[in-house]
């Protein structure tokens, strides 16, 4: 019951500021039909599929939920530090009320988010197909890995630091080490290494073979997304129950 | 009846005492302000009587429940309005009410019933639709009292409730702390003294973390022979008239 109207609450904070509807749903869109039309520019007889929607659907997806770290920290950033947290950790929530109530609007977002890019997605001509559902939840693990570092920042920065942090940094890192906008083979040596060693290309790959069918090949990309997600999000908890145990509220 | 009895309450941080070896009796439907120059431990004090922070030593009961012993049973019966205004900015004042009373156990109908009243009770009638962010100073801290009052505490702890306020706001903000009189026993920090004379039906001063007196405004002028609690204060805090 707690859970729910915490997360009621956090869901109507998060959807009635307008820059959020932009970065979380807007801007992906425009990325979207921005590469699109990079696309459609591209000559047949060049046969680069750079750009096409098989390629960039995945990755504007994957892309689309790096904004929920923003969403995340800047949400919990902003309760710290006007003193609302101190409020609600005065009344009987649990720890428990709080990390699920934060998390759970986020992943349904998240899942909305998903499904809204993969339509958009379907009128630029990708196929659509039970394939297209099962890569919407295959991108859900980098949600929470996202919402579990904003979590993180959020525990400890000012809104201010985390706008920096997870809305410039974290979004640029996730964005040119997925292989969304350049292919790593094309650049290879040590940004290639890096990225396969990061998650982000790992989601967009998974994705892609979700889209393909080919199911063999998802769980060796989404286990090193899960991986980074859980350890990512037990960090999150851990830091977030050292605040409420901490008297800086 | 005590509601509220502190023994030996003790907070310390590395080798500063922010809180120490506090003793303090409150009764039911006291309204107690305590006193003190920033830094005095007030707010340290405050947090722990509401199991923000567990203290290094010594415990407090209130209402037969010991902060340290049974946190989850004080913090039913009671409430806090913390410094600053303490509102979800996109929440509407009608929806800032009903999710604290949601989340203190009240159903929907109930919160519904009770925001009305508290709306009512604190003149916030006419903004019930708006969003909490585009209210007044004045009437965010008017909402924030209400939010804390809207789960029908027994305790409540108003951490300087009208700083920063104007002195209209202040004056309207007062009258209602004015009308919990008897029927809530309230903690009151405030840096204002003619507010603490006002309200209060008795003073506690900390200095540097100590309860140095209580008293009756009077008692404590007359404790220290000045002619006003603004220079008992000064003269209980250390300062020089």
């Amino acid at each position: 019951m707690k859970i729910l109207l915490f997360a009621r609450r956090n869901t109507k904070e998060i959807l009635r500021d307008p820059t959020n509807l932009f970065f979380g749903l807007g801007f992906p869109l425009v990325l979207l039909f921005l590469l699109s039309v990079i696309n459609s520019a591209i000559p047949a007889e060049a046969n680069n599929t750079m750009f096409s929607i098989e390629n960039t659907a995945p990755g504007i997806a994957t892309f689309g939920t790096a904004f929920f770290a923003l969403f995340s920290g800047m949400l919990l950033a902003k309760d710290r530090t006007t003193t609302f947290l101190m409020r609600l950790f005065a009344s009987p929530m649990t720890a428990k009320d709080f990390i699920f109530g934060y998390t759970l609007p986020l992943l349904v977002m998240a899942a909305v988010q998903g499904v809204i890019t993969f339509l958009a997605a379907a009128i630029l001509g990708l196929p659509l197909s039970v394939n297209t559902l099962l890569a919407v939840l295959v991108v859900l693990p980098i949600a929470v890995l996202f919402v579990g570092l904003g979590l993180l920042f959020g525990s400890f920065l000012d809104d201010k630091a985390v706008g920096g942090i997870c809305g410039a940094l974290l979004t640029n890192i996730a964005g040119w080490f997925s292989g969304t906008w350049i292919p790593l083979d094309l650049i290879g040596g040590v940004f290639k290494q890096t990225a396969e060693v990061l998650p982000f290309y790992h989601s967009v790959e998974a994705a892609k073979e979700a889209i393909r069918g080919n199911f063999t090949e998802i769980m060796p990309h989404i286990a090193v997304v899960l991986g980074y997600a859980v350890v990512f999000y037990a960090m999150a908890v851990f830091a977030f129950y050292q605040k409420m145990k901490s008297d800086k509220g | 009846m005590s509601a509220i009895t502190i023994t030996n309450l003790t907070k310390k941080y590395g080798a500063l005492k922010a809180v120490d070896n506090m003793n303090l009796t409150i009764d039911k439907g006291e309204l107690f302000a305590l006193l003190g120059l920033n830094g005095a431990g007030k707010t340290t004090t405050i947090k722990m009587l509401t199991c923000l922070i567990q203290p290094t030593d010594g415990d407090a009961v209130l209402l037969g429940d010991s902060i340290k012993g049974n946190p989850n049973a004080v913090k039913q019966k009671t409430n806090v309005s913390p410094q600053e205004t303490a509102v979800a900015p996109n929440l509407t004042v009608l929806e800032n009410l009903e999710f604290i009373a949601g989340i203190y156990g009240q159903n929907v109908e109930i919160s519904r019933a009770s925001a009305k009243e508290m709306s009512s009770q604190f003149g916030l009638d006419d903004v019930l639709s708006k969003k909490a962010k585009t209210l007044s100073g004045g009437m965010q801290r008017r909402l924030s009292v209400a939010m804390a009052l809207i789960s029908n505490p027994q305790i409540l702890f108003l951490d300087e409730p009208t700083l920063g306020l104007d002195v209209l706001a202040r004056r309207e903000l007062r009258a209602s702390i004015k009308q919990l009189k008897n029927k809530v026993t309230i903690i009151l920090t405030t840096h204002y003294l003619e507010e603490a004379e006002e309200l209060s039906d008795r003073i506690g001063v900390m200095t540097k973390g100590r309860l140095t007196a209580v008293g009756t405004a009077a008692e404590l002028i007359n404790q220290t022979g000045t002619a006003n609690l603004e220079d008992a204060f000064i003269t209980l805090s250390g300062g020089e008239l």
